[in-house]
């Protein structure tokens, strides 16, 4: 049993923070805050230069053929520095989508609403080139489809809750369009699932540093803030909530990469190498939501005053862990799928 | 990251496996839980035949007799025990988990080879007196005191929350052999036999109406200078060598057993119809995420000290998580149990005519008060996260000036 990264692993994750420290500086995303398109062309092409978007793409196809854990940890190093930009989608829309391996199509995802009353909205409608259409529910059966932009009727927000990640009203898509997609919705779903929850482990990860950073520089009653019991407890709160929420994470990556392994850790709850999969996926999500939202509230907190300001930008932490708490799907719809196959 | 097993850990558990399932079944009826000689027999038991199959003191270097398995083996060692339903260590937690690798690492020569086989055996069962009435976190505070007179040390004072002292042959004794002020850099660790005159043992009632615990009264107890490991006024380091053995399977067989109750609870549940319930539900959801989390937490933390031989700092932040996640648990059971929680007289379900398991779950959720308590409450482990692993500077000590 091995669980520790591995030597290729740590090398996919420090080559691409190379590439990411290059074109991705925090003063350089935030050239992108709140204008319609929040994409950098250049920096967008660097990534795919060096296979981001390939990632899982087979070698047949010309893709770097790696497994759905090595996407998830180049995915934390993307949450981490706030990469704008439809990441989820167009990783898994390459080798289906001409042009997304490449770095030429954006894909999004649009997944359709469980709550009748409330439209959906559709990601970043000022850069997506399409997007991957995926039923919200545990279906295996469903199909995910493909559609394109042109057939997505939408309004883009006039102003959106994260400033590096705009949305779109919904209005309609366009069904004839659709091309499906190959590989069930089912693994679809699982793996971007898997792969959102990912960036936000990259987000809680930023927002605690950034926390811990300040309370170590900030003075108040002659002392560092982060002397203080009442701000010391929040952050180690936080590292609690985030070693586990990423070990789950890594570990249903590996499950849902390895079917044998599924089949025999599912033996012991009574469930199938499928359930298994979707008990530890969603589970991880649930533990990632909660720990991108809870880090970043708390880092908002701990920079008092200063973390309310539109300069400091645990702002942006803030709201995108919004945004990946509940787009793909809740944290209350993961729990239910968890507790379904809890028995 | 593969978390198959080699050819050699799979071989391992089978013939774990074979061992539990010829074994188990031998075993006496657990005794109740207020008898003390009895548990002190069963325990004991246990342990010898753990020993005599070669699976005693798992963790120990094989030099001190142990089994030296790697830190994935004795996973699978807690693992299979617990879903086998084996007992627990029982009354040898201090020997095997504290005392014993303590003098392994830090005794003589003479010290070793007399403690230390008889640990593993199970013939002899020890208590711990570190913690005093007046010093709990501040465990340096402590203020029992031990003068030499000749080649003997005398000490007095008090211990507290010692379990089973009352069966116990041996004690893991911190002293105070230093000033009054030298906190850390005056204590000792010394061997006490507890049939030496000077020690009553006083058991402490808890809020679960038991008395797992005791309190050590001491008054001019003489232990041999002999009976001192490493330097006198060298026993912090010494204690905290023995938590250095921790290898991040403390709490395996706490966690393995909270998903099996979590199962119980959703099977509650269903029979109540809470289960119908969304609130209860995701309630049922996020625990399990969470235990989960902690399973994957836990095969981390075991990996990192496999490949590294340091545990790195899962182990650390565990507790933390797993002790609030048990409360939330237990709060969980009394929720579905209803006014069938105010009472440990077994109650029947009004359809299906079976037991509630309210007694189990009524005692389950006193005894989770401990777990933010015992072994470093959650304010302390929150400070030695935030300190040692963030960096975060100390509070200064009372009275420095600003």
């Amino acid at each position: 049993m091995n669980f520790q990264l591995s030597d290729d692993q740590v090398a996919l994750r420090d080559g691409l923070q190379a590439i990411v420290d290059g074109y991705f500086s925090l003063d350089h995303v935030r050239a992108r805050e709140d204008q319609p398109s929040v994409v950098d062309r250049t920096g967008w092409q660097a990534l795919s230069d060096a296979g981001v978007f390939a990632l899982l793409v087979p070698e047949s196809l010309g893709g770097l053929g790696l497994s759905i854990t090595d996407a998830v940890v180049a995915m934390e190093v993307l949450g981490h520095a706030l990469v704008p930009g439809p990441l989820v989608g167009t990783m898994l829309a390459a080798g289906t989508i001409a042009g997304a391996a490449e770095g030429s199509t954006l894909v999004g995802i649009a997944a359709t609403s469980d709550r009748g009353a409330i439209p959906g909205v559709i990601e970043l409608p000022g850069d997506c080139d399409g997007y991957l259409v995926l039923p919200s529910s545990r279906d295996g059966a469903a199909p995910a489809t493909y559609v394109s932009r042109a057939n997505v009727v939408a309004t883009p927000a006039t102003r959106s809750l994260d400033p590096l990640h705009p949305v779109g009203r919904l209005e309609a898509l366009l069904e004839p369009s659709a091309q499906e997609l190959s590989g069930t919705a089912d693994a679809l779903r699982r793996n971007a699932l898997l792969l959102t929850a990912a960036f936000e482990v990259g987000l809680a990860a930023f927002a605690l540093e950034l926390s811990v950073a300040y309370a170590k520089d900030r003075y108040q009653f002659g002392r560092p803030i982060g002397s203080f019991q009442a701000i010391k407890h929040l952050l180690a709160d936080e590292l609690a909530r985030l070693e586990m929420a990423r070990a789950q994470l890594h570990y249903a990556a590996v499950v849902t990469n390895a079917p044998d392994i599924a089949a025999i850790d599912g033996e012991v709850y009574g469930l199938s190498a499928t359930q298994l999969e979707w008990r530890a996926v969603a589970g991880a999500k649930l533990l990632c939501d909660q720990v991108a939202v809870s880090a970043t509230k708390t880092a908002v907190q701990v920079h008092g005053g200063m973390g309310y300001t539109w300069e400091v930008p645990v702002h942006l932490a803030l709201k995108r862990a919004r945004v990946h708490a509940t787009m793909l799907a809740t944290s209350d719809q993961m729990a239910d799928i968890v507790a379904s196959l809890t028995h | 990251m593969d978390l198959r097993a080699t050819p050699a850990e799979e071989a391992f558990r089978a013939d774990l496996r074979i061992w539990l399932a010829a074994t188990l079944p031998t075993l006496p009826a657990k005794p109740a839980h207020t008898d003390w000689q009895a548990r002190r027999a069963f325990d004991t038991h246990w342990q010898g035949l753990l020993h005599g199959a070669g699976y005693a003191g798992i963790d120990w270097p094989v030099e001190a007799g142990g089994r030296g398995a790697s830190p994935v083996e004795q996973l699978i060692f807690k693992e299979e025990c617990e879903r086998a339903g084996a007992p627990y260590v029982g009354l040898g937690f201090v020997g095997l988990l504290h005392a014993g690798p303590t003098i392994n690492a830090e005794g003589t020569l003479a010290q070793r080879t007399t403690y230390l086989p008889k640990i593993l055996s199970g013939e002899h069962v020890w208590c711990q007196g570190f913690s005093e009435p007046g010093s709990g976190s501040d465990l340096a505070s402590m203020r029992t005191r031990a003068v030499r007179d000749g080649d003997h040390y005398v000490v007095s004072g008090s211990k507290i929350w010692t379990s089973h002292a009352e069966v116990a042959d041996y004690c893991e004794l911190l002293v105070r052999t230093g000033t009054e002020e030298s906190r850390h850099k005056g204590i000792t660790w010394l061997i006490m036999d507890m049939s030496s005159p000077g020690i009553e043992v006083r058991p402490l009632k808890t809020i679960s109406g038991s008395t797992e615990f005791a309190e050590l009264f001491l008054d001019d107890v003489r232990i041999p200078v002999e009976n001192r490991v490493g330097e006198e006024n060298d026993g912090w380091r010494v204690t905290m060598v023995t938590l250095s053995f921790e290898r991040g399977t403390g709490f395996v067989g706490e966690l393995l057993e909270s998903m099996r109750l979590l199962r119980e609870l959703t099977d509650l549940a269903k029979r109540t119809g809470a289960y119908g319930d969304p609130g209860i539900r995701r309630r049922i959801g996020q625990l399990a995420a969470t235990f989960d989390g902690l399973w994957a937490l836990t095969k981390r933390t075991v990996s990192e000290a496999q490949a590294t031989g340091i545990p790195g700092i899962g182990g650390t932040v565990f507790k933390l998580s797993f002790s609030e996640a048990g409360q939330k648990m237990a709060d969980l059971a009394m929720e579905l149990l209803g006014d069938a929680g105010l009472l440990f007289d077994d109650v029947t379900h009004a359809t299906d005519g079976q037991p509630l398991g309210n007694a189990d779950h009524v005692e389950n959720w006193i005894k989770s008060f401990n777990l933010t308590i015992a072994a470093g409450t959650s304010q302390i482990q929150r400070n030695i996260v935030s300190e040692r692993i963030l960096g975060l500077p100390k509070e200064p000590p009372v009275g420095a000036k600003k």
